[in-house]
């Protein structure tokens, strides 16, 4: 009985390392690999896993919770109030262009306002962890479109902060009085949170600091997943609880935290995205596919276009601008978080195939797209001015 | 020459120069201590030709043979990471009583628990100065620590 559970456990994970580190072969995320591992395994797939369910389950919410908790801890809250400003309008922007094509999609193929608002967020959200690896992979960190880009991945983050609370209230179910109560509680929280992290952060971080690394992690994965059961049973979503905690913490601090819990995250969220593998049928795919691959088609263009428009309006010269586009495709792990919680709440359960089979395309072509940018750019700048070619 | 300075979130920060005769340069400072050296394209202003990542050592020992005005921007950053830290230059008087003794006979850290990070003499920098290393009226040395121990440091080497 013990025994099965284990191998099903270690089978699982071994497999997961056997893929990741096919993925880093080939320097592509090994998200979507994840996601087909799931698909293979579960409902009506090759593998049956029935002892491991309860274990698959628990760490699937852990790694949700470490993957919103890292987030936040990715950028400081001074950081996350002076960009507000600075980024506005392309954040803007990059928010109406690229939850357009989900909310519409949703919204013809008849599933409801609510499943409309969470396939916008499934569109939308540009993976920063893939957008960073892709810009430091190609050296792009020193180039003059990249504060650029950061800057709308923190605008993005911060969106997050605000989708998130309103997401859940409207999954809830929740009428129009309970609704405001909900998202009141989340703005005001937010709010401490916010000010406490830019006044108070280092009463925060001289509770949990400790000479210990061990005494350390226990402490910050202990406070993180407890605040986020709170903020769960307070409706305002345990990834918001866990992303509030994040950005409350800074400074060395928050180094030290991501450097110790980042091993801990790379596993449960692994787990996490087999689970949603797990849960969607293969079969169910198949019907979805035209749309996904539409609909990722479209989320390509409209990244692509915020990312040039954005750096257009920088000042920044066309081969910046292709790469802005081009380094803020990738969709990822929030993208299937998202569509995560729409599914448990009871929205459409086709949402699952299409958000797996979004992000398995968009996550692919676009750490791809992202290295051809540069060649591309090259050509069409040598094309646009005849007068620079060497002859 | 004028220094562009960009915040990355999540990252660090991007300096970068342009050199009187054209090109331009930049540094990448990760949080990690990591620093990515790079050059900028002649043509296109925008992009990176030229990308050497340098480790925390590394980037110490080329910033030496570039000159030694890293210490001042270690300094600067110690600054603004510690709060109520503060750096003053004080000059060495003549007729103080240490022109000609040693760093190691003021005392100056156990007394004020301020540190002698770098001593400045004919505008050349000595970072890190050993005990023994002697002073001369006229020479300024920068000090590191509260604002009360810099001021007891400059005390003792005017006074005594």
């Amino acid at each position: 009985m013990h025994g099965i559970l284990l191998v099903e456990i270690g089978a699982i994970i071994l497999s997961l390392g056997l893929l990741a580190a096919l993925a880093s072969r080939f320097s592509i995320s090994p998200i979507p690999f994840y996601l087909i591992a799931g698909l293979a395994f579960g409902t009506g797939g090759v593998l049956k896993f029935d002892e491991s369910e309860s274990f698959i389950v628990a760490g699937a919410e852990i790694g949700v919770i470490l993957l919103l908790f890292t987030l936040g801890l990715e950028y400081t809250a001074a950081e996350l109030v002076g960009t507000l400003r600075s980024a506005a309008p392309a954040g803007l922007l990059d928010l109406v262009l690229n939850s357009a094509p989900g909310v519409a999609v949703a919204l013809i193929l008849g599933w409801g306002p609510v499943a409309a608002v969470a396939m916008g967020g499934v569109t939308y959200v540009t993976s920063s962890g893939i957008t960073a690896k892709v810009m430091g992979d190609l050296g792009w960190l020193g180039n003059r479109e990249t504060p650029v880009v950061l800057s709308l991945l923190v605008f993005e983050d911060l969106t997050m902060a605000v989708y998130l609370p309103i997401l859940t209230a409207l999954l809830a179910g929740a009428g129009l009085l309970a609704g405001s109560i909900t998202l009141a509680i989340a703005a005001a929280t937010i709010t401490v949170v916010l000010l406490v992290a830019l006044k108070f952060g280092h009463v925060v971080e001289r509770f949990v600091a400790s000479d210990s690394e061990e005494v350390l992690l226990l402490k910050v994965l202990g406070l993180t997943v407890l605040v986020a059961g709170v903020a769960a049973e307070l409706k305002v979503s345990a990834a918001v609880g866990a992303f509030l905690v994040g950005i409350a913490l800074s400074g060395p601090l928050a180094h030290t935290a991501r450097e110790m819990l980042t091993p801990l995250r790379d596993l449960f969220a692994a787990v996490f995205f087999v689970l949603f593998g797990l849960q969607t049928d293969p079969g169910s795919l198949i019907p979805v596919l035209g749309i996904a691959v539409l609909l990722a088609f479209t989320g390509l263009i409209t990244k692509a276009a915020t990312g040039w428009i954005a750096a257009y309006r920088a000042g920044l010269g066309i081969s910046a601008r292709w790469r802005a586009g081009a380094a803020l495709l990738p969709r990822g792990e929030f993208n299937i978080v998202i569509a995560g919680l729409a599914v448990t709440a009871g929205v459409n359960e086709r949402m699952r195939p299409l958000a797996a089979a979004y992000v398995l395309i968009v996550a692919v072509v676009g750490p791809i797209a992202a290295r051809g940018a540069e060649p591309l750019a090259k050509w069409i700048t040598a094309r646009s001015k005849p007068s620079l070619v060497k002859s | 020459m004028d220094i562009e300075r960009v915040n990355l979130p999540g990252i660090g920060m991007q300096h970068s120069v342009t050199t009187s005769r054209g090109r331009r340069l930049g540094v990448v400072s990760h949080h990690t201590g990591r620093r990515d050296l790079v050059v900028y394209d002649k043509d296109d202003p925008d992009s990176t030709v030229v990308n050497v990542a340098l480790t925390p050592d590394e980037a110490n020992v080329v910033a030496e043979l570039l000159g030694t005005a890293r210490i001042v921007e270690r300094l600067a950053e110690l600054n603004r990471q510690v709060e109520g830290l503060v750096t003053q230059q004080i000059a060495i008087p003549a007729g103080s009583p240490y022109d000609g003794r040693t760093l190691g006979d003021t005392q100056t850290r156990t007394r004020t628990g301020a540190s002698i990070v770098a001593v400045v003499r004919d505008r050349e920098v000595f970072a890190s100065p050993r005990p023994d290393f002697r002073f001369v009226a006229g020479d300024v040395i920068v000090a590191v620590g509260t604002a009360d121990g810099t001021n007891a440091v400059a005390s003792i080497l005017t006074d005594g």
